[in-house]
């Protein structure tokens, strides 16, 4: 762990979705504000700043985590997939988020890149959840649009999916 | 060059198409506000805000925040004042209301000072090194006391009462003095908002050769508030240019309060002579932004044996918090024609009082007024069952508007566009299965369970009348300060060169979804499909068509806002088939549009392709028949119905009616006090429905809110004024785990007021479902007096007293 003073910046590393980026922080510079107005990917948002909403929401090292409770200088070396990671392709969708656009489990977008980025997760490591299961999961997120009851359709309508294209791979 | 459109054709209304909208917001490609680039020299602002409820500001010391590296300025209501006039206030009082503190603080969050400095984290540094000397002052938290304090919270106001209004309708002394029975409830409904996880932004410019302002805001409208930002920051509006981003991350009425902020930050850019940026945190926006507003009721019927209710006396108080920021005492009128709800009842006495508070300032919720009047009289209408040996169901039955009524004038001058009551009813009952649902209440109650089932009927209103508020001044009053009234929608529709069409909203919207609906209701007109028509829904004072009722709120859109596109996109049409019976040598009127295609009827060789007539304005204007030039058609569209206040006060407060019937059970947990929604059924008629999925998403996100609203948020203060509620871990909002999937049911009457037959329907719910809830708790306690929100704590007691 390399020794931090308080006034100066410091050059941060890390790969993020699949590229070597590095930017320059202090040491109390969130990881929010790194990657937003540092390294410019706005994808990820910033709802609450306090850990409750979830919209901030990244993968860090594969594990979920709110960007918002976790320092840039932290992040130095790491791994990290955002929201701008998820799509195969420019113009294509991941099968979640497509779930996601047929089953108008959004309206603002605001809180989404959260969601998405933990039902990601959520989904490869649990490939087959009950319903109950989707809602105790996305209880660590607030949507202020939808009443969840699309959220919880499209999660498992995504789920249903990527099990048929592991059992096809 | 030409773009090809697609041959598809079809009725796109009604159907639930994918969102334009999704694929950015999918990607992390939207552009909201914090996510836009700024100009290099951009400063950014922090506020620091008043820890006291109430107290006087003896002196505010910022020598030592002008030191520090990297301030730029710091400004005080000194400075506010000097450079801008007050915020205009909807009520004939002596109060002022600035965007900052002069002098006094009046509620706890409200600004002190403003730093600006080269970036957030500096600037609140900065915030710590401001030395304010403050001399607390007596807080006043219940509007009930707030009333006949000597505490004042604007002196030369010498109460802390901001408007004192009677109002009569019909003859309710007379049906009161005839009547068999009274019945009456006492209602405090508490505060909250629905709390949109963006919270406010405003990157503000100023320009001093020309004085004039530049500021890009996530706020919402409504564009009256555009008049009043002007007239604060002393320029005529075309010096003052207000533009919105691509993307909102939701609103609910709350963005509109960030007009004040859009004046503070406009002066903070001044001030520094660099643009500025402000985005509000989450402590910020709970504690300062804007709440919905509290009310003390009490409300009377006049009620017959059988249960029909022949006259109401509404007392109500207003808590509007520590300053009547415009539009209020709006919340308080906007349900001014609809004070009867969904029912015939022809008597009506009023009592309106806005009362002052050391709270937030109240504003745009969703919802707006229908929270508080409907909680009062659902609750009202249950306590006539209660107390009549009446069934609930009977009781609502006897007293709707009757079918065939319509368009039905209510008492107090609303004139309910459509509707068949009874028969949604009847359908809900049916196939929401009440019947079915009183069976496992029996069930329940038989196993020793806490279990209760509620009702309510709602009419919910949709495109305010601009001029309702005015009811808040008296005729004398309205008759010197001229009318006010309608509700103008704007949209544009315009061919490029290309012969591609694209669309102006001025909706401003924060999500729902409004360029997917445009795009529909275009090509439907054009015979295009969706996708070929771009829709632009940002906002920008200077270039685009607008007027005061712009914006996102009062549930305009697909009743209003479509109705304009479809009027814009047939004024198109009107000329493109001028043209072409010139080139195809029909009639105008035997040209058709189809699959992308113009052509005549019934001979579909002789066609040209849409986009090649389109272009041809740009092309070859010479050619076209005198007048026909289709390059751009703006309509700007005001419903006729919406008049203004009447001498008597007949308020027809909105243009549109949609009808709501909820009915739900609950079970109680007798330990814990925790309440579980076992079932709830939904029927609305909102009109035509242009697109099912996105009325869907409204419904379901309505009622997530008024499930908040009714079971686990309030903006808590405590007795002297503090305020408890600063974090999403004291401000509960329901997650997944809480929401319940409603059965949502649909009945559609069109609406004769509007170009397409729909009415609004985003917020219904949170109208209907807080009393539904808690006329189920109050059937599964049997108790005549219950308040919001449900929480264990305020279940527990209740459970407690009962008798075994």
């Amino acid at each position: 762990m390399p020794r931090l003073s308080a006034g100066r910046r410091h050059t941060v590393r890390v790969t993020l979705n699949g590229r070597a980026v590095e930017g320059e922080a202090e040491p109390r510079m969130l990881l929010t504000d790194f990657l937003r107005h540092v390294l410019g990917s706005t994808g990820t948002h910033v709802g609450c700043e306090h850990g409750v909403c979830g919209a901030c929401t990244i993968d860090i090292d594969g594990a979920p985590a709110r960007a918002c409770l976790t320092l840039a200088v932290q992040a130095d070396g790491a791994t990290i997939r955002t929201v701008e990671g998820l799509a195969p392709e420019p113009g294509r969708l991941s099968v979640l988020q497509d779930a996601f656009r047929r089953h108008h489990a959004l309206q603002c977008g605001f809180c989404t890149a959260g969601i998405l980025m933990s039902l990601d997760i959520y989904l490869r490591d649990t490939p087959s959840p009950t319903e109950q299961d989707v809602r105790e999961f996305l209880g660590g997120h607030l949507c202020r649009c939808t009443g969840y009851v699309p959220i919880v359709a499209a999660a498992l309508d995504a789920a249903q999916k990527l099990r048929g294209v592991a059992r096809d791979a | 060059m030409t773009v090809k459109p697609a041959v598809q054709t079809a009725n796109w209304c009604g159907q639930s198409i994918e969102r334009f909208e999704d694929a950015a917001l999918l990607t992390g490609r939207g552009r909201y506000i914090d996510d836009l680039g700024v100009r290099p020299d951009t400063l950014h602002a922090a506020i620091l805000r008043s820890p006291h409820p109430h107290a006087t500001i003896r002196r505010i010391d910022t020598t030592d925040a002008l030191k520090l590296p990297g301030v730029a300025a710091v400004l005080t209501g000194a400075d506010v004042v000097k450079l801008s006039a007050p915020l205009t206030v909807g009520v004939r009082a002596p109060v002022q209301c600035w965007p900052i503190a002069v002098d006094r603080v009046r509620y706890a969050g409200e600004p002190v000072a403003v730093v600006v400095a080269v970036d957030r984290y500096v600037a609140e540094d900065a915030l710590e090194l401001i030395d304010v000397d403050y001399e607390p002052l007596q807080a006043l938290v219940d509007p009930m006391q707030s009333l006949s304090s000597n505490v004042l919270l604007h002196d030369a106001l010498k109460s802390n009462v901001a408007s004192d209004r009677t109002f009569r309708y019909g003859d309710p002394e007379a049906a009161f003095a005839k009547a068999a029975h009274r019945v009456s409830v006492e209602i405090k409904y508490p505060r909250n908002s629905c709390t949109p996880i963006e919270t406010y932004g405003v990157v503000a410019e100023y320009e001093p050769g020309e004085d004039s302002y530049d500021v890009l805001a996530n706020f919402m409208g409504p564009f009256t508030m555009h008049a009043v930002m002007a007239r604060s920051l002393k320029v005529p509006g075309n010096r003052f240019r207000l533009r919105t981003p691509p993307d909102s991350g939701g609103s609910f009425g709350v963005k509109q309060g960030v007009f004040p902020y859009i004046v503070l930050i406009a002066l903070c850019a001044r001030v520094a002579a660099r643009p500025v940026k402000w985005i509000e945190d989450r402590l910020e926006h709970l504690a300062a932004s804007v709440s919905a507003t509290g009310r003390a009721t009490r409300l009377e019927a006049a009620v017959e044996a059988d249960g029909r209710v022949t006259a109401l006396r509404y007392d109500q108080v207003e808590d509007v918090g520590a300053h009547i920021r415009a539009p209020e005492p709006a919340t308080l009128y906007r349900m001014q024609g609809n004070l009867t709800g969904a029912y015939a009842i022809r008597n009506v006495a009023v009592r309106n009082r806005v009362v002052l508070t050391n709270k937030t300032p109240s504003g745009l919720n969703r919802g707006f007024g229908g929270p508080q009047l409907y909680y009062a009289l659902e609750r009202l209408m249950q306590r006539v069952a209660v107390e009549l040996y009446l069934d609930p169901l009977d009781v609502i039955r006897c007293n709707l508007v009757p079918s065939g009524a319509f368009p039905y004038r209510t008492a107090s001058g609303g004139l309910l566009d459509s509707g068949d009551y009874p028969a949604a009813v009847a359908k809900a009952v049916d196939e929401g299965g009440l019947a079915e649902l009183c069976k496992r209440r029996d069930s329940a109650r038989a196993a020793g369970k806490l279990y209760g089932i509620g009702l309510t009927a709602v009419v919910e209103p949709s495109v305010s009348n601009m001029g309702y508020v005015t009811a808040v001044l008296t005729p004398q009053e309205r008759r010197k300060a001229g009318p006010k009234n309608g509700a103008q929608a704007t949209a544009t529709v315009a061919v490029d060169p290309s012969g591609s069409v694209t669309v102006h909203i001025a909706s401003v919207p924060q999500g729902q979804g409004h360029r997917t609906v445009a795009a529909q209701v275009t090509a439907d007109v054009l015979g295009l499909a969706p996708k070929d028509v771009r829709v632009v829904g940002e906002m920008d004072t200077s270039r685009d068509a607008w007027s005061i009722a712009s914006g996102n709120y009062s549930s305009r859109f697909a009743a209003a806002v479509c109705g304009a596109v479809h009027l814009a996109a047939m004024q198109m049409k009107g000329k493109l088939a001028r043209n072409a019976a010139a080139q195809l040598n029909v009639p105008a009127d035997e040209i058709e549009f189809v699959g992308g295609k113009v052509g005549a009827r019934g001979n579909p060789d002789n066609a040209i392709p849409f986009g090649r007539l389109a272009a041809a304005s740009h092309w070859a204007p010479g050619t076209m028949p005198d007048g026909a030039q289709a390059l751009r058609e703006t309509v700007f569209w005001s419903p006729p119905q919406l008049e203004a206040p009447g001498e008597l006060d007949e308020t027809n407060s909105s243009l549109c009616h949609g009808f709501i019937f909820d009915f739900c059970g609950v079970e109680i947990d007798r330990i814990t006090g925790a309440l579980r929604i076992d079932k709830y059924v939904t029927m609305h008629d909102c009109g035509t429905v242009l697109h099912p999925g996105m009325v869907a998403g409204q419904i379901n996100g309505g009622f997530a809110h008024a499930l908040g609203a009714a079971v686990y948020e309030e903006f808590a203060y405590s007795d002297d004024g503090a305020f408890l509620s600063g974090t999403f871990a004291d401000y509960l909002v329901p997650t997944a785990t809480e929401v319940p999937e409603p059965l949502i049911l649909h009945v559609e009457t069109p609406s004769p007021f509007t170009p397409l037959g729909a009415k609004g329907v985003g917020e219904g719910n949170c109208m209907s479902t807080p009393v539904c809830i808690a006329n189920a708790v109050a059937d599964a306690l049997g108790i005549a007096s219950i308040n919001l929100p449900l929480t264990p704590k305020r279940l527990a007691p209740l459970i407690a007293e009962r008798k075994p």
